[in-house]
């Protein structure tokens, strides 16, 4: 019998669900839609009968205070009558093989009642006023659904039963490459979403052809996992022939010749000072903590499937690179989470929005609400991140997911041993995310919903929380050899890669499943998430399980590292396919590419006529201030739980006002006083402008941020996202390596290494307007920098926040008129102008000399100067504190360059100018003659004072001071986006 | 005399285990993690336990209602040792989620004949989950671990944290019981509770189940604005509750 549960709260005024879905209507004017209610609907089918249900929903489904329930067979007119005046009944549901994390638990829970052996999936229902079924079905598919996952029923519940799918019949399947043209294996690639060239799959020919027969349907699947640009960089490690302003270079490799050659050389002139530990080579990168630990770090992007489906998208995006920290060594603690998003504005035109394209209010919403539905379950603070916006992003946001953990020293060290079962623990397979690696690596287009919906994963954080638990009380008793997550490519990539040198033999049969039915390739290649695989040696075997069962998770003994080099893939004891790991991991053909920068002219500045009011410099503030950019995000931060594990020290919101962080900063171990200090940068508004100070400046200001909150300049560890459009196109691999020589230089000028990265490439989308033309938005080449600084003492952490009345406000740092990119011009009061141009050596004198400065405690408060230039920074400052500023801009030093600027303009561009390496300190009067001397050998000057009024006075070089309250600029910062908290 | 001894029992989902636990041992105390399987097999782990805490976390995922199957499960398996836990003395307290599964367990805020919860914590009244610092007040009374404590400021973060009660007159017998001792300060609710309320407790003050966290401030560096403001070496207003505990029951 199939029973159905409907909950429903008593008292209207509660049911939240419902006034989203009239809030949401009148957004998207669907009409009819003037009041709602919603229930919770449980699908319960096993052997229970009509009071066994009525007794689970009143003990585990329905809240005896808050909520009513109605239990019937499904389909049952009790089940379709709603609140008066409410006729229309519209269910959501997960679709068959989604993930569904409410059901699963309800499922278990209802066994504790006693009633083992029950399915249940869990469903929302709407209850609208009366309309059209199709009416009704259009705006579910709008509003209430994503048809990527969900079903949408109007009406009553046609379903009889839950069945699942029927057993797999084994059979091998060969798929013939023999005596296909170019052409033809480039179809084959396209209609089996292999995503593999046709010189790759000639090569793959060749191998099977030296063995005297076609390869099999699971071969082919393996190859094209790992040989996926997600999995192998394959771009970013060819051989390219560059040309770029400073003329021809040839690389055989450009990621090692670049970003890993900068690390390389740091490491060498630290010599014993050495503080990387592994870097580039795990599934993160591992440095120097303290005596006891080590301290590791990834950012992962999860692009494509975020595009499609939201909020599965960045959960299970989260969700992967929390098992890469969980994965990397003998496993680490994940103790500090970071997200950044790149989007089109919110005010993008629905006109705009091409078809197949989420509108990026709802898009953000989703992202946002995926990230904190995974990390809070996972009780991992969220404490840093960004959100970037630009029109780009329309078709390709960018969903960057980072965290940071911490491990015992020597756990870094991890090797497979010959012997060591192959042991998958955590969720069960089933078909979620087939063909997500080679998903990603292929352009979006606008049919791509429909046709990569299996790529598309559904997380489940309880079941991740379990695995973690389990991994780390395994770890601490050293029961496994090595460790890695199952990401993109499933069991294949992660037993691939594990078993890379030695080979391995694995029973697909043995892996447990979420329903029958699943072919031995797809239980090779799914990508369910929450999965992790472990090498265990056979006699620590029997503890490990303990260990999983005491935490309640599943880890089952697949197969065997044998040291054959060979990769044996058996169905009940029958061969699936077999590979050499040699071709496997070393035979894929490099291809020479070619690239080409050609830099763009600048642009003369060109000023609005507004940039000469009398009061322009106070009501661009205030402008600025609101662009979604510079923002507040405290929409979203509070929606995160910032604070669990309870280490917090510099929260990403500070001070009485809370006003913005620069870095965040945690304690790394409870109790102690070292702690991590975590910053990202991006400067995405100049990748099309300039990509090598794109990426130079996006260092600089992930450094800017560690080094402003009190991290030590001369221990920072650096991460590169690289994030671009159509690299198979020369001029845009030309952006590329123009950031890749960006990297390298930054890193080798602040001897801050890069630890570990990650790229995600052909961020393109292409559809066909209503005009019958093709059309496509590119991404601007987007580097995510990261940096991880480290503070030997959080008591002496410093944040933004004015302290007193009656301080001084200094600045560190020139300025110049860099008005290109700049908040500046997304305000249209300026156009072109200089591109904020990095001088590292400047940067770095300005970074010691704040820290000496900060070392002899005479810095009360420092921000960096970012997005929004100095003014910005300074309002952010009296936002913070809640006090007031005189700020006096002919005392900034400024370089006006090439451009002989004069007043007023020459005001705006020291105000809201975008020069990178510049901080606001504010200093004790008491303090002013201690300042001064640390500060030697780098531009500075005093330009202010804290004063107690809550009012901002901006002087200008001549004219009348202007004067705007803190209160106005609190509100113009709060002003935009989200909709509160 | 050997320290008081803390339980900080878990589930799947539990994810403050390890602060509360700190939290107990910076207050003079022993705790232990426990997990909920382990003390339903051997309930006798909780005997030389003086204090029973249930932390906060999204216990076994919080899918169907936060708390209810963590209560659940102590219901059907754990319910002898935790009402003789009670009545031989010890302490018992939830924080956040456990807040939430000391409601839905009959310990806290129940109707006495049927067990029946007469009270709930249910979705904020913005629909979303919050992390934000708020100002309390404390009405102490028989509250062991409110002891002491006036106004003062503590981190929530919680999705379901609305305090409800199934009817005005529940309410008002709670109030007049001085089973609600702890409130969010005049004009700062931040979830939409009931009577401002916090944190509620048993008649005898020995079993407090709160919303705020007060193992995120027992140092002052967690507070949002301590630069410049608090001596970055002192303790948080929230170290208080757990040396409060480990006192009373040394």
């Amino acid at each position: 019998m199939l029973w159905e549960v409907d909950v429903t709260l008593t008292d209207p005024a509660a049911d939240h669900a419902a006034r989203d879905v009239v809030n949401g209507a009148a957004e998207l004017e669907l009409p009819g839609c003037g009041s709602a209610r919603t229930s919770a609907g449980w699908l319960i089918e096993g052997d229970v009968c009509r009071t066994d249900v009525e007794r689970i929903a009143a003990t585990l489904l329905a809240d005896p205070v808050t909520e009513s329930f109605v239990v019937d067979e499904v389909g049952a007119a009790p089940l379709c009558s709603g609140p008066a005046g409410l006729t229309t009944v519209v269910h959501v549901l997960p679709r068959p093989g989604v993930t569904d994390p409410a059901g699963l638990t309800a499922q278990q829970a209802i066994a504790l009642l006693g009633h083992p052996g029950t399915t249940v999936r869990s469903l929302r229902k709407y209850w609208l006023p009366a309309m059209a079924a199709d009416a009704a079905a259009r705006l579910a598919r709008k509003l209430l659904a994503n048809e990527a996952i969900h079903d949408v029923v109007v009406g009553p519940l046609p379903l009889r039963s839950l069945a699942g799918g029927r057993s797999w019949e084994f059979c091998r399947e060969t798929v013939p490459l023999e005596g296909l043209d170019d052409a033809a294996l480039a179809r084959l690639s396209r209609e089996r979403c292999l995503a593999l060239s046709a010189v790759e799959l000639r090569a793959v020919r060749d191998h099977f052809r030296s063995l005297g027969r076609d390869p099999l349907e699971i071969e082919l699947e393996t190859i094209a996992q790992t040989w996926s640009e997600h999995c192998c960089h394959k771009t970013l490690s060819s051989p390219v022939d560059h040309v770029g302003p400073a003329g021809p270079v040839r690389y055989d490799n450009l990621l090692k010749e670049t970003v890993f050659a900068a690390t390389r050389k740091i490491r060498e002139s630290l010599g014993a000072r050495d503080w990387c530990v592994s870097v580039f080579r795990d599934n993160s990168g591992v440095v120097r903590f303290d005596g006891d630990n080590d301290i590791c770090i990834k950012v992962e992007t999860h692009n494509h499937p975020s595009a499609i489906e939201p909020y599965g998208g960045a959960a299970t995006g989260l969700g992967g690179v929390i098992r890469d920290v969980l994965g990397t060594g003998l496993g680490a603690k994940p103790i500090a989470n970071l997200d950044v998003f790149c989007v089109a504005p919110p005010d993008t035109p629905a006109a705009d929005v091409p078809p197949g394209v989420i509108p990026p209010r709802r898009l953000l919403q989703g992202v946002v609400a995926g990230v904190r539905d995974y990390g809070n379950r996972m009780g991992i603070p969220t404490i840093a991140g960004a959100v970037a916006h630009d029109s780009g992003y329309l078709g390709n946001p960018l969903v960057f997911c980072g965290t940071v953990g911490i491990m015992p020293r020597g756990n870094a060290e991890a090797a497979v041993q010959p012997g060591d079962l192959v042991v998958v623990a955590g969720g069960r397979t089933g078909r979620d995310g087939i063909h997500g690696a080679t998903f990603s690596s292929i352009e979006l287009s606008s049919e791509s919903e429909s046709q990569s919906g299996g790529a598309v994963q559904i997380g489940h954080a309880i079941h991740e929380k379990m695995l973690t638990d389990f991994v780390l009380e395994a770890s601490r008793q050293r029961l496994f050899n090595a460790i890695t997550d199952c990401g993109a490519g499933g069991l294949s990539s992660a037993v691939g890669e594990m078993g890379a040198t030695l080979g391995a033999e694995v029973d697909l049969d043995r892996v447990p499943l979420k329903y029958a039915g699943l072919s031995a390739t797809e239980a090779w290649i799914s990508e369910a998430q929450e999965r992790m695989v472990l090498a265990v040696a056979p006699a620590d075997w029997e503890k490990l399980a303990q260990v999983a069962a005491d935490e309640g998770v599943e880890a089952v003994a697949i197969g065997t590292f044998t040291g054959t080099g060979r990769l044996l893939l058996r169905w009940q004891g029958q061969v699936a396919g077999e590979l050499d790991c040699h071709f496997l991991h070393e035979g894929r053909p490099k291809q020479r590419l070619q690239s080409r920068h050609v830099p763009q002219p600048a642009a003369a500045a060109r000023w609005s006529k507004a940039a000469g009011d009398a009061h322009a410099l106070a009501d661009t503030l205030l402008h600025v201030l609101g662009l979604p950019d510079v923002a507040s995000k405290e929409w979203i931060i509070r929606q995160y739980d910032h604070e669990v594990q309870g280490a917090s020290v510099l929260k990403p919101l500070l001070g009485p006002g809370a006003g913005p962080a620069d870095g965040t900063v945690i304690r790394g171990v409870l109790g102690r006083g070292r702690g991590i200090a975590l910053g990202v940068g991006l400067r995405h508004r100049l990748g099309r402008l300039d990509p090598y100070q794109m990426a130079a400046g996006g260092i600089v200001e992930a450094i800017a941020n560690v080094v402003a909150a009190g991290a030590d300049p001369d221990q920072i560890a650096l991460l590169d996202n690289f994030c671009w459009g159509d690299t198979r196109r020369e001029e845009s691999l030309g952006t590329l390596v123009e950031a890749c020589r960006a990297c390298h230089d930054m890193a080798l000028a602040f001897n801050a290494p890069f630890v570990s990265g990650k790229d995600s490439l052909n961020n393109v989308f292409a559809w066909t307007d209503a005009s019958g033309v093709a059309r496509e938005i590119s991404i601007p080449p987007t580097l995510l920098a990261t940096a991880l600084g480290q503070v030997a003492d959080v008591t002496q952490a410093v944040s933004p926040d004015l302290k007193q009345a009656g301080n001084r406000l200094a600045v560190i740092g020139t300025s110049w008129p860099d008005t290109a990119g700049s908040q500046l011009e997304v305000a249209a009061v300026v156009a072109g102008g200089r591109v904020p141009s990095v001088d590292a050596a400047a940067c770095r004198a300005a970074w010691r000399a704040l820290a000496s400065a900060r070392s002899a405690g005479v810095v009360q408060g420092c921000h960096d100067v970012s997005d929004g230039g100095l003014l910005t920074a300074v309002a952010e400052m009296t936002i913070a504190g809640g006090l007031g500023a005189r700020l006096e801009l002919a005392k900034v030093p400024f370089s006006a360059g090439d451009d002989a600027a004069e007043t007023p303009v020459r005001d705006l561009a020291v105000a809201f100018g975008e020069t990178p390496g510049r901080f606001v300190c504010e200093v004790r009067d008491a303090d002013a003659d201690r300042f001064a001397p640390l500060m030697e050998g780098v531009p500075w000057a005093w330009i202010g004072a804290v004063v107690p009024e809550t009012v901002l006075t901006i002087v200008p070089t001549s004219g009348v001071p202007q004067t705007v309250g803190v209160d106005r600029l609190a509100a113009a910062w709060r002003g935009v986006a989200g909709g509160g908290v | 005399m050997l320290a008081p001894r803390a339980l900080v029992l878990r589930a799947p989902g539990t994810n403050c285990d390890h602060e509360t636990a700190h939290a107990f041992e910076r207050a003079g105390g022993i705790a232990r993690r426990v997990h909920v399987r382990a003390l339903a097999e051997r309930p006798a782990i909780a005997d030389d336990c003086q204090i029973l805490c249930i932390p906060g976390g999204f216990s076994y995922g919080d899918d169907i209602a936060s708390g209810r199957i963590f209560a659940l499960e102590l219901k059907t398996r754990l319910s002898d040792a935790l009402f003789r836990f009670r009545d031989r003395g010890g302490l018992l307290l939830g924080i956040c989620n456990g807040f939430q599964v000391l409601l839905q367990t009959g310990l806290l805020l129940a109707d006495p004949a049927s067990g029946a919860p007469l009270a709930t914590l249910a979705h904020n009244r913005s629909g979303r989950f919050i992390d934000r610092w708020v100002r309390l007040r404390a009405l102490p009374g028989p509250c062991v671990f409110l002891k002491g404590l006036g106004d003062f400021e503590l981190p929530i973060a919680h999705g379901e944290g609305r305090f409800v009660t199934c009817s005005a007159a529940a309410l008002a017998a709670f109030e007049a019981a001085g089973q609600l001792p702890l409130r969010y300060a005049a004009g700062t609710n931040p979830n939409g509770a009931a009577a401002d309320v916090a944190g509620a407790s048993d008649p005898s003050g020995r079993i407090l189940g709160l919303m705020p966290h007060p193992e995120r401030f027992i140092d002052a560096t967690q507070h949002p604005a301590w630069q410049g403001r608090l001596d970055p070496h002192a303790a948080g207003s929230g170290l208080a509750l757990f040396v409060n505990a480990v006192k009373a029951v040394s």
